[in-house]
């Protein structure tokens, strides 16, 4: 109640300054950076805890891009504070209520949540208050789904699915394949489900389909026996690099050699502190960004990243960078920006990215565009391991 | 021949429960209390033997001394400055505190050393092939299995004969009537804390050198399922916590390769339920009835 009164004095005080402004030389002196709009974006992510590493990468790669914005000088500018949420949905609730707070004198948009269980808590939450949402990394159609405010910076889950199985049976890779996820866990259940559809539906032979209970888990021989038992040539790893580069070491100790294949979360393996290069060789993985990229935006995102933060940035860094952007982008082409309020803000950006033809240049695609519904459209790039480096494999 | 493989790495996950165990059941069987941050000592003696063997080039032995050293150190720290104070509250009140020590201690970790996974150089690499391409054992299960009956052995005989193991074993029983035979108590449970970490941080780098993924809650998991394993065995008893060590982890690795991988931890709990069923104290714990 008391926002909706503050946000009313503080159109009602806007429009009061547009029709002084309209009397020319009203008497009252012009603030000195009054020209610029101040949209605070506040983040939500686990910086403590067990996803910590994507959390941190997140506010960091975001911290980049809205210092990048602001030094343009430009007609938006982005105050930007970000809280942890430890990756539990309640803490991510509460979090955003601390935001709310915060942004009490500004519009205000919601960057996050990173993980896909606390984004689905908030996202009902921004629905109700009508608060724009934009999600670097979580990555679940329910993040989106029945809601018209909350986008989505990285693929859909089933999305990697579906392109791995065509990329594979594309390029003949393979003869009898096999699936090992983490069945408690919806970004792998969702991309496994879509590759086990999809390995059917283009008739490829599945031999088996291994899970395992947690990312904690560290024993993964008996799922790596199941598949060499069953005669598997491509394992495909819909999952996070810390179990993935676990299921490697153990592979090579029972010398079973399949290729591997795995989507955006093994992105960040080979830059695991004292981890043995040799044994991702030949590893395929489809991510969006890749920080050996040559092109002067990704040089410049990466040096400036290394340089605050001593590792190199993965992808959740650069989708939290693209985030950014996406934001500062679509606010430049509204127009009345001045004066709006946290939900009429809301309606216009959802408009905006919603419209399809919104277009968002980033580190992780070109072109990139928003269906409707929320979700992002923009392509994998295929990459190999090869001497410890991504190599192109489109 | 999986069926053999199965074994080998149960037995081998199991030796590294055990090793956790024996340090559960030592603090237990003294102190009488839970140490629930023994998991952490865990993580902890496995990062400092990360360092010093990735960052000052330290062969692996002189690596796995300092973390027991520093280990050792910070169990007898632990209790001084967390448990001690606390010795005639009650038991919940410690409890709670070594749950707050627990995230003391990932937190501190997490601030140290950061978030990120480090990938852990194990201390001995390598495997034995028993049929080649299809059996094999690594030197890291073969070296897991063999601390953790030398430990059983030692800890056994250091209890059993030596005067500072009468005196804990004096303490278990009777921490009153130790103290009034002239036993100082206080230094005893110090001394136990002092050996349950040091066999932590064995325990943290046999582990890391078998599944070689380092984070700060790295030790949090094992911590708890070794936990499991002592009560299993009977809490207090030092050839308990090698049995139920060792059949935890068998147990675990069979029913994820027979049974269903999502179900292989409620079958491990369905287990120890139906044991403390049929044997209240677990499988070699002593059953002393409380005189009311």
């Amino acid at each position: 109640m008391k926002k909706k009164k503050l946000a009313a004095l503080l159109l009602a005080g806007a429009m009061g300054l547009g029709l002084l402004a309209g009397c020319s030389n009203g008497g009252k002196p012009e603030n000195g950076g009054g020209d610029a709009v101040t949209i605070k974006v506040g983040g939500i992510g686990p910086t403590t805890g067990d996803a910590a590493q994507y959390g941190t990468a997140t506010e960091w790669g975001a911290e980049i891009a809205v210092e990048e914005i602001n030094a343009l000088n430009g007609p938006v500018k982005l105050e930007f504070k970000y809280e942890d949420d430890t990756g539990a949905a309640d803490t991510a609730v509460a979090a955003y209520n601390n935001l709310k707070d915060w942004a009490k004198d500004a519009p205000l948009v919601i960057y996050g949540t990173t993980t896909t269980g606390p984004c689905v808590a908030v996202s009902a939450e921004t629905y109700a208050d009508r608060i724009f949402q934009l999600t670097p990394s979580a990555s679940s159609p329910d993040v989106v789904a029945g809601k018209d405010n909350v986008f989505q910076m990285c693929f859909t889950d089933p999305y990697l699915g579906t392109a791995g199985a065509e990329y594979l049976k594309d390029k003949g890779l393979g003869t009898k394949y096999a699936v090992i996820y983490n069945n408690g866990d919806a970004y792998s259940t969702g991309i496994a489900e879509a590759f086990i559809a999809k390995t059917k539906e283009l008739g490829m032979e599945l031999v088996a389909t291994q899970t395992y209970p947690d990312d904690k888990t560290t024993d993964y021989t008996v799922q790596l026996n199941a598949c060499k038992d069953a005669g598997a040539d491509v394992v495909f790893l819909p999952i996070y690099y810390t179990p993935a580069s676990l299921i490697l070491a153990q592979a090579k100790q029972m010398s079973y050699a399949p290729l591997f294949i795995g989507g955006d979360g093994m992105d960040g393996m080979l830059d695991m502190d004292g981890f043995d290069k040799s044994l991702a060789e030949g590893l395929l993985l489809m991510t969006p960004f890749s920080a050996g990229a040559e092109d002067d935006r990704t040089k410049s995102f990466v040096e400036k990243f290394q340089k605050a933060h001593n590792i190199l940035p993965n992808q959740f860094a650069a989708d939290g960078y693209d985030c950014m952007y996406a934001i500062y982008e679509a606010c430049l082409e509204i127009e009345g920006l001045a004066g709006m309020d946290s939900a009429a803000l809301c309606d216009a950006l959802s408009a905006k990215f919603g419209s399809g033809t919104f277009k968002v240049d980033g580190l992780t695609g070109k072109d990139m565009t928003w269906k409707k519904t929320g979700e992002i459209d923009k392509a994998p790039l295929i990459f190999k391991v090869e001497n410890g480096a991504y190599v192109d494999a489109q | 021949m999986s069926f053999l493989n199965n074994a080998i790495t149960g037995v081998s996950l199991g030796s590294i429960y055990a090793i956790i165990a024996l340090g559960y059941t030592m603090v237990y069987g003294i102190a009488k209390m839970l140490n629930f941050a023994h998991g952490d000592v865990i993580m902890v003696g496995a990062y400092v033997c990360f360092f010093a063997m990735g960052n000052f080039n330290l062969p692996p032995a002189v690596g796995v001394v300092l973390a027991v050293v520093v280990c050792t150190v910070l169990g007898m720290v632990i209790e001084r400055l967390a448990y001690k104070p606390l010795r005639a509250a009650p038991s919940l009140a410690v409890l709670i505190t070594a749950i707050g020590v627990s995230y003391f201690l990932q937190n501190s970790a997490q601030l140290l050393w950061g978030a990120a996974t480090k990938v852990f150089t194990p201390i001995v690499s390598g495997s034995l092939a028993l049929v080649p391409g299809q059996l094999s054992i690594s030197y890291v299960a073969i070296l897991s299995v063999a601390c953790c009956v030398v430990v059983m052995v030692g800890l056994t005989l250091f209890t059993g004969q030596t005067k500072l193991g009468k005196a804990m074993r004096a303490c278990s029983e009777d921490k009153g009537a130790a103290q009034l035979m002239g036993i100082d108590v206080n230094a005893t449970i110090s001394m136990t804390f002092a050996i349950g970490s040091a066999l932590a941080a064995l325990a943290g780098v046999l582990m890391c050198s078998a599944y070689p993924v380092l984070s700060p809650t790295t030790g949090s998991l094992p911590g708890i399922k070794a936990f499991t394993a002592a009560v299993f065995g009977g809490i207090g008893s030092i050839p308990g916590a090698l049995l139920g060590g060792v059949l935890l982890g068998v147990i675990e690795t069979f029913a994820n390769a027979y049974i269903s991988t999502e179900l292989s931890d409620a079958v491990v709990f369905a287990v120890l339920i139906v044991v403390l069923l049929v044997r209240p104290a677990g499988l070699m714990g002593k059953y002393v009835p409380e005189k009311v």
